[in-house]
């Protein structure tokens, strides 16, 4: 939630102008909204931060299965980790076409970017899903604790980015956004490439590097 | 933080477009890079099934800290932008990494 | 107490604007930053003689042994309350109050760089305390201590610790957007000429709070969550018997914990920083030492956080390391001491309210400070742990220091903000009343805790000798009472005064003084152009050959501010409905995660329609 509002918080705020985003208004030169989304990102670092290092803290000392390679469908998480890292991609695209005022093609990659968000976050839910079924619950032991929680945590994440994605082209085709509307697709682009980094250390600490169960 | 760095000096081409140089990559090198970060990617996971112990730790660490600053640096264009916002997350992963890692190592998670 | 006397600034009344920005209604709807912090401060003051009540009790069972007074449940209840009251609904958001206010005025701003996001900062704030006390009526409050520890605060079977975790999640989201607002607000919003070495020593301390709460909140939003999870949704974060480990609730509690210390203190550090140069006439000693001296506190102050643990087993290596951190973080406090001290010395001293609120911070912090470096010591600190000799330093730190400073400013700033003085008499009775009843009330608890009595009991049995000292202590707490007795009684009384609408009333240093007490709603009709460190004294005074003050003739002082004919063509932000609204829907949002789901689901949805409206509302009329 806070995300969202700083998101939009200076698109109209303080008489900011949100092609440029009031920049040349300011101190220093760099629009308001802009340092805002830099130091909340800065701030989420901790959060997340706090988040690994609990999977981290609580990682092989499950006293009782099931275990993390019990469960863990690796090619399946790859093509999921794959989709997302695409979605990055496509949504620099995306600014890519908005600075070139290709309103059309921005739209589309917009659009592609939460699609394939969606596809990610629906990927997750099989995937608890399907862990659940295995007898994996949040109250089963230390794993199935921090391990929702953490992708949890991110999974919510994308979603308000997809959110964010969505009412951006809405708001597009609404012509409710200025003639440049680079300014706004670069903000939720940092959120939306923030979230795919912290998705880069989870896929590496939490899948690929092996957790041995206690016997082993 | 010096003095200089902050003082009020909206010179021209910083108040441009909110302090963003225009020399974004293009759509093309985009792709490339986006390209460079699957193939990392893909030689994560071959190496998860290929190698183990401390070696693919730290291979798979290293290949993590590469994709993530390469997608903070391009992507999330750090590298072109205003350095000053480079400094504000620089900040909050350092003291993120820093901390927790102090924390790790009081609850001897090192040792196990 | 202050809404008493507000009422809205008549000076600029060409600007009235279209959508009301007078008038009772529009309290709800301001987006005005001024408007903002007196709703904080006032807030802040009726949650502050909440808690000041709730102290009276816990001082008034204490009175005398085997008391039966209250119950040990009850006990348990009213001390954690106390706790977060004074902590996250009084000292944080009163520091709130004077950031909201100042900042725009000292660097010469016309608002804060988001304006409806600190609207929201302040509603989610009230929305978020109101929800940990409704906790009273639902079921208990919280009864585990402010910092909660694991697994007591899990396993504890009444509902209390939920809107602990709940309640302080969501006054946390109006503390983290209200952080990152002020930050940019000073990075950004400087006048002309107001570089980063012209700030005032307030707005600098503004700045270091900023960052430390941007960085230390979410770690203690993840342990909320841990926590909160815990008890509601099964997971074991802290459940031993599935191996959860309770220290790293503690860890997460103190890596906050510690930085929350620091955002509590420096806020009355900056307070006092600009008081004493006004009232000794002289200007900061080492203005850059001070400056740096608070940036060290804040980035030290991330580092200590393991000298809150000591007595649970983290090892020498450990406990030696954080012992020095512990021990060093008290030198860049030291410069800070021997600075003021140099300003007032050989100074024309003026020991007007503010000033002596300044000295009693000074004094009184040094003495919290000194029993602090005696926690460095790692065996010293074995038997200080959980004894009142903590008790008593945390008081002479956050009541000495952050209340005596708080009040500082109120006298200080009170003219600027309403247009009159609190009357120097009953200001000077309060100071002298509140010092005396301070010291006797936390001063006996150092050699109570030395003798081995213990925090959060209950009561105590009449052999173990505790009783007179507990008993000063107990006078003590009613003395401190009378005096916020007196200062409200001074608030009634001179708001029933003629308005003086001085814009200068202390001989000012810096710009906030410029303009018209009270402001307009634009500030400065022209955004002042900084030539200096304390602009505005150097436009009153300048030095003859032999380096004595002469003052500055002929277009000096205060008429930057409203001019009949001013503030045309001001833009200023439209207010708006929906900060409040986006607001409410979080506590739903946390009831609906205690008791019924459904209400979690109005609550998101409430959330999600008013961020949506925040977005698409046009900027002007």
């Amino acid at each position: 939630m806070a995300q969202a509002s700083i998101e939009h918080g200076g698109a109209h705020d303080g008489g900011g102008h949100q092609a440029s985003g009031g920049a040349h208004e300011t101190s220093t030169g760099l629009p308001n909204t802009k340092l805002a989304m830099w130091l909340f990102l800065a701030s989420e670092c901790l959060l997340f931060g706090a988040l690994i290092s609990t999977y981290l803290l609580y990682r092989g000392t499950s006293a009782e299965g099931p275990y993390p390679a019990d469960v863990f469908d690796i090619p399946y998480t790859s093509v999921s980790s794959f989709v997302l890292l695409a979605s990055s991609l496509t949504m620099v695209l995306a600014l890519s076409a908005a600075q070139r005022r290709d309103i059309a093609r921005m739209r589309l990659w917009l659009l592609t970017t939460a699609l394939l968000g969606m596809t990610f976050v629906g990927g997750q839910v099989y995937e608890f899903t399907s862990f659940y079924h295995e007898g994996l619950k949040l109250s089963t032991n230390l794993f199935g604790t921090t391990f929702y929680v953490l992708t949890g945590f991110h999974g919510v994440h994308v979603t308000v980015g997809i959110l964010m994605l969505l009412s951006l082209v809405g708001m597009s085709s609404a012509d409710r956004l200025p003639d440049d509307p680079s300014f706004p697709v670069e903000m939720i682009g940092l959120y939306w490439h923030f979230v795919d980094i912290v998705w880069i250390i989870i896929f590496t600490v939490v899948y690929l590097i092996p957790t041995g169960s206690p016997s082993s | 933080m010096a003095e200089s760095e902050l003082q009020p000096h909206p010179s021209p081409d910083r108040a441009y477009a909110g302090g963003t140089s225009h020399a974004h990559p293009s759509p093309k090198e985009y792709v490339r890079i986006g390209a460079i970060l699957g193939l990392l990617t893909a030689i994560e996971i071959a190496a998860s099934y290929t190698i183990g112990g401390a070696a693919l730790i730290a291979l798979l660490l290293t290949l993590a800290i590469v994709k993530f600053s390469i997608v903070v640096m391009w992507f999330m264009h750090l590298k072109f932008d205003d350095r000053r916002y480079a400094r504000f997350f620089v900040a909050g992963v350092a003291l993120a990494v820093t901390l927790f890692l102090i924390v790790l190592m009081l609850s001897r998670v090192f040792l196990r | 107490m202050a809404s008493v006397s507000v009422q809205s600034p008549t000076a600029g009344g060409m600007l009235r604007r279209p959508a009301a920005t007078t008038g009772f209604w529009s309290w709800f709807t301001t987006v005005d930053h001024k408007k903002i912090g007196i709703l904080y401060g006032v807030t802040a003051f009726i949650f502050f003689i909440v808690g000041g009540s709730e102290a009276l009790l816990i001082r008034t069972q204490l009175s005398k042994p085997d008391n039966t007074l209250l119950s040990a449940g009850a006990y348990n209840q009213i001390f954690t309350m106390h706790g977060i009251t004074m902590i996250f609904l009084v000292v944080m958001p009163m520091s709130a109050a004077f950031f909201n206010y100042l900042i725009p005025l000292m660097i010469g701003a016309r608002d804060v760089a988001f304006p409806r996001l600190n609207a929201f900062s302040y509603w989610a704030f009230l929305f978020g305390g109101s929800f940990i006390y409704s906790s009273w009526f639902l079921g208990g409050a919280p009864n585990g201590g402010w910092f909660g520890y694991a697994p007591n605060s899990t396993t504890d079977p009444t509902i209390g610790m939920s809107f602990y975790a709940a309640g302080l999640l969501i006054t946390g989201i109006a503390s983290s957007a209200g952080a990152i607002n002020l930050a940019v607000t000073v990075i950004n919003m400087r006048a002309p000429g107001m570089s980063l070495f012209r700030l005032p020593v307030f707005v600098w301390m503004g700045l270091v709070v900023q960052l430390l709460l941007a960085f230390s909140l979410p770690i203690i939003t993840v342990g909320l969550f841990e926590l909160l999870f815990d008890r509601e949704i099964g997971t074991n974060f802290f459940n031993v018997a599935k191996g959860g480990n309770p220290l790293l609730w503690q860890h997460l509690f103190w890596l906050f914990g510690h930085p929350e210390v620091y955002i509590l203190i420096l806020p009355a550090f900056g307070i006092i920083s600009e008081i004493i140069p006004v009232f000794a006439r002289k200007p900061l000693f080492g203005y850059q030492f001070v400056v740096f001296s608070g940036i060290a506190i804040g980035f030290i102050g991330f580092g200590v956080w393991a000298h809150h643990m000591f007595a649970t087993g983290l090892g020498p290596v450990a406990n030696t390391a954080f012992g020095i951190s512990t021990a060093i973080i008290a030198v860049p406090t030291g410069v800070k001491i021997f600075n003021w001290m140099a300003t007032l010395w050989r100074g024309d001293i003026r020991l007007a309210t503010p000033m002596l609120f300044a000295i009693g911070t000074v004094t009184m912090f040094v003495i919290g400070g000194l029993s602090g470096v005696t926690h460095s010591v790692v065996p010293s600190d074995y038997q200080q742990t959980d004894t009142y000799y903590v008790i008593a330093h945390l008081h002479y730190v956050l009541f000495g220091g952050a209340i005596f400073g708080l009040f500082g400013g109120m006298y200080y700033w009170w003219p600027k903000v309403f247009g009159r003085r609190l009357g120097e008499g009953l200001g000077k009775t309060h100071f002298w009343i509140m010092l005396l009843g301070f010291n006797l009330t936390f001063g006996p608890m150092h050699i109570l805790g030395l003798q081995g009595m213990i925090r959060r009991e209950y009561t105590y049995p009449a052999s173990l000798g505790l009783t007179f000292w507990n008993q000063v202590s107990s006078t003590g707490a009613f003395l401190i009472a009378l005096s916020i007795l007196v200062f409200i009684g001074n608030v009634v009384i001179s708001s029933r005064r003629p308005r003086t609408f001085e814009a200068d009333p202390w001989d000012g240093r810096t710009i906030e003084w410029m303009t018209t007490s009270p402001p307009p709603d634009y500030n400065f009709a022209e955004i002042p152009q900084v030539h200096a460190l304390d602009d505005f004294w150097h436009r009153k005074y300048a030095e003859d050959k032999s380096g004595r003050l002469v003052p500055v003739q002929a277009g000096a002082a205060a008429e930057a501010g409203a001019h009949e004919d001013a503030g045309h063509g001001i833009h200023l932000p439209n207010p708006s409905f929906w900060p409040i609204i986006a607001a409410a829907g979080l506590p739903l949002l946390g009831y609906g995660v205690l008791f019924h789901w459904w209400m979690a689901g109005l609550g998101a949805v409430l959330v999600l329609v008013a961020f949506y409206g925040w977005a698409l509302e046009p900027s002007a009329e």
